[in-house]
């Protein structure tokens, strides 16, 4: 088919609704972030000022601390591969009721944040519900103020995601296992392997691709979509110890008017996000090219 | 029979207890919070003090009636109905037309566009706020549903494009080839056969958009600021402070604002799965 003038044109009026939105959702910002950052949006006539924003960044504890905490986060990730893949293999060896249990694994993950972050704050709160059974069982003296302990605060929010996340992965790869020929674990299965062996030789490289899709997506969301549970359930306490990257640009923007600062954090936080894109794809390719 | 069949056979049996046991267990685990949200809503604010983990002695449906009569929660639920459904309405329009470009008309360019939208799709949103509300506040778009809807919709574009335009490529050409015989345009070829055709695709689009608008909170909270004119999922935050000492009331707002999702996710499930599973497996 040749390119002509004609289909040139029809083909700029179909797309041209969705690339005006997406030049001012995504292109506007992106580059009006990188000028904002060079600004002393403070002053009048906003003087340009240079790398003053990310000098004042860099000199902030708190931007440590947040991406310090993005990057505990991220030590989540494997925690949820190995729990997705146990939970997809079982549900795939067609267990009795694995409808139902694939059903309910995935009802964590269609509710919002915010209701599930409001109910384990008062699951976890010093009279809440995870306290009252501990003394029910006479564990009184695991008792914690989980939310309001510097030390306990990330862990519990950690044991939220896993549990609101790992759905997802154990979908993905029950979908993608659906798709592996029979012969392929029959084979294994007449070879005599043992469950563990078929996993490892069968399973995982089957699930190579997949496995490496979720990875890239839940390092990036651990990243830089986990605002939603920290605002619900700790705001960055106590003593700021549960602060994200995501939570530190929204509080410098939009409570301490340092818009300079935060477009400035976005822009890392911009090219940290890149950088793991672009290695997903260099690896995603050798993947690929190791199965052709 | 012989020993090892037998100790094979054994095996197998243990093999699937095992499995059943580990999926009970986490049936459990998952389900426990539904279960106590459900039960906690239903316990008076005394009871609930003295009692978070056990039974409601009787379940009250005083704090639904509560609820309802404070207005707020009703006003948010008609927010969130309002710009999801414009939101998704306005996503789905555009990235049709935009998918069925990128599927069917040639023209320059035409593949470096389409990496490039689709590219986007993992662009956290927090990177794009600032610029964003410094753009809507000198529009005067903040706090209106306008803001909120079309930065939503824009959001979702990336994704849409992507699946929608997947689902085109496929459409026999014979199909298409009869219509242009007959006359049609592309404006027509694209009304008459490639979105009836689409049909599945869009419900499954609409089912994972709708549930991403509904459960979204950032863009709502900084967009539409003003308590009359937010979302659910933004009222919802403030019942934290406002209900410290009547927390029965914080769950009940909890599971009023679940009720939607679960109802679609019941009645579609397979589109749940089908619109999220989209993303990795035809990326490979």
């Amino acid at each position: 088919m040749t390119v002509s003038r004609g289909n040139n044109l029809k083909g700029y009026l179909f797309i041209l609704p969705a690339l005006l939105s997406i030049g001012v959702v995504f292109a506007y910002p992106l580059f009006q972030n990188l000028y904002f950052s060079l600004l002393d949006l403070a002053q009048a006539g906003r003087p340009f000022s240079g790398m003053r924003n990310y000098v004042l960044m860099a000199a902030d504890p708190l931007f440590w601390t947040s991406l310090r905490n993005n990057a505990l986060l991220i030590l989540l990730v494997p925690v949820l591969v190995v729990v997705a893949l146990v939970f997809a293999v079982v549900l795939f060896e067609r267990v009795r009721g694995w409808r139902f249990y694939r059903g309910v694994m995935l009802i964590p993950y269609i509710t919002s944040i915010t209701a599930v972050g409001l109910f384990f704050t008062l699951f976890f709160q010093g009279r809440g519900i995870l306290n009252t059974l501990l003394r029910s069982l006479g564990l009184e003296s695991l008792v914690v103020d989980w939310l309001g302990s510097t030390r306990w605060a990330l862990p519990a929010i950690m044991v939220v995601i896993v549990w609101r996340e790992f759905g997802f992965g154990a979908m993905l790869f029950l979908a993608r296992l659906a798709t592996v020929p029979e012969e392929l674990f029959e084979a294994a299965r007449l070879d005599g392997a043992g469950w563990l062996r078929r996993l490892r030789n069968v399973v995982v490289p089957q699930l190579a691709t997949v496995i490496e899709f979720y990875v890239f997506i839940m390092i990036v969301t651990m990243l830089s979509w986990v605002f939603n549970y920290i605002y619900v359930m700790t705001l960055g306490g106590p003593a700021r110890s549960t602060f994200v990257t995501e939570l530190y640009i929204y509080i410098m923007a939009f409570r301490m008017q340092k818009m300079g600062v935060a477009s400035g954090v976005s822009i890392i936080l911009l090219l940290i996000t890149a950088a793991l894109a672009f290695i997903s794809l260099r690896f995603r390719s050798r993947l690929l090219a190791e199965y052709e | 029979m012989n020993a090892g069949k037998r100790g094979r056979q054994a095996g197998a049996a243990a093999a699937a207890v095992l499995r059943q046991a580990l999926l009970v267990l986490a049936t459990v685990l998952v389900l426990a919070p539904l279960a106590y949200i459900i039960l906690g809503a239903g316990k008076t604010k005394l009871e609930y003090i003295r009692n978070p983990a056990g039974l409601p002695v009787h379940f009250t449906l005083a704090n639904f009636a509560a609820l309802l009569k404070d207005g707020m929660m009703l006003l948010w639920f008609r927010n969130s109905v309002v710009v999801t459904v414009l939101a998704v309405l306005l996503s789905l329009a555009i990235s049709a037309l935009a998918a069925y470009a990128f599927a069917r008309i040639r023209f320059a360019g035409r593949e470096k566009i389409f990496n490039l939208i689709i590219s986007l799709m993992i662009m956290p949103p927090i990177v794009m706020l600032i610029p964003l509300f410094v753009l809507a506040s000198r529009a005067r778009l903040v706090n209106t549903y306008w803001s909120a809807v079309f930065i939503y919709n824009g959001l979702m574009l990336p994704f849409n494009i992507y699946l929608l335009r997947n689902f085109f490529v496929t459409v026999p050409e014979a199909l298409v080839e009869s219509a242009r015989l007959d006359g049609c345009g592309h404006l027509a070829i694209f009304w008459r056969i490639m979105l009836p055709l689409a049909a599945s695709a869009l419900v499954t689009l609409t089912v994972v958009s709708v549930l991403w608008v509904w459960n979204e909170l950032l863009i709502a909270l900084i967009f539409l600021q003003k308590n009359e004119l937010t979302t659910l999922m933004a009222g919802l935050v403030q019942f934290q402070g406002r209900f410290r000492v009547n927390q029965p009331m914080i769950l009940a707002g909890v599971l009023a604002s679940m009720v939607p999702m679960i109802a679609i996710y019941l009645a579609g499930q397979r589109f749940f799965v089908r619109g999220l599973t989209a993303g990795a497996l035809k990326g490979e």
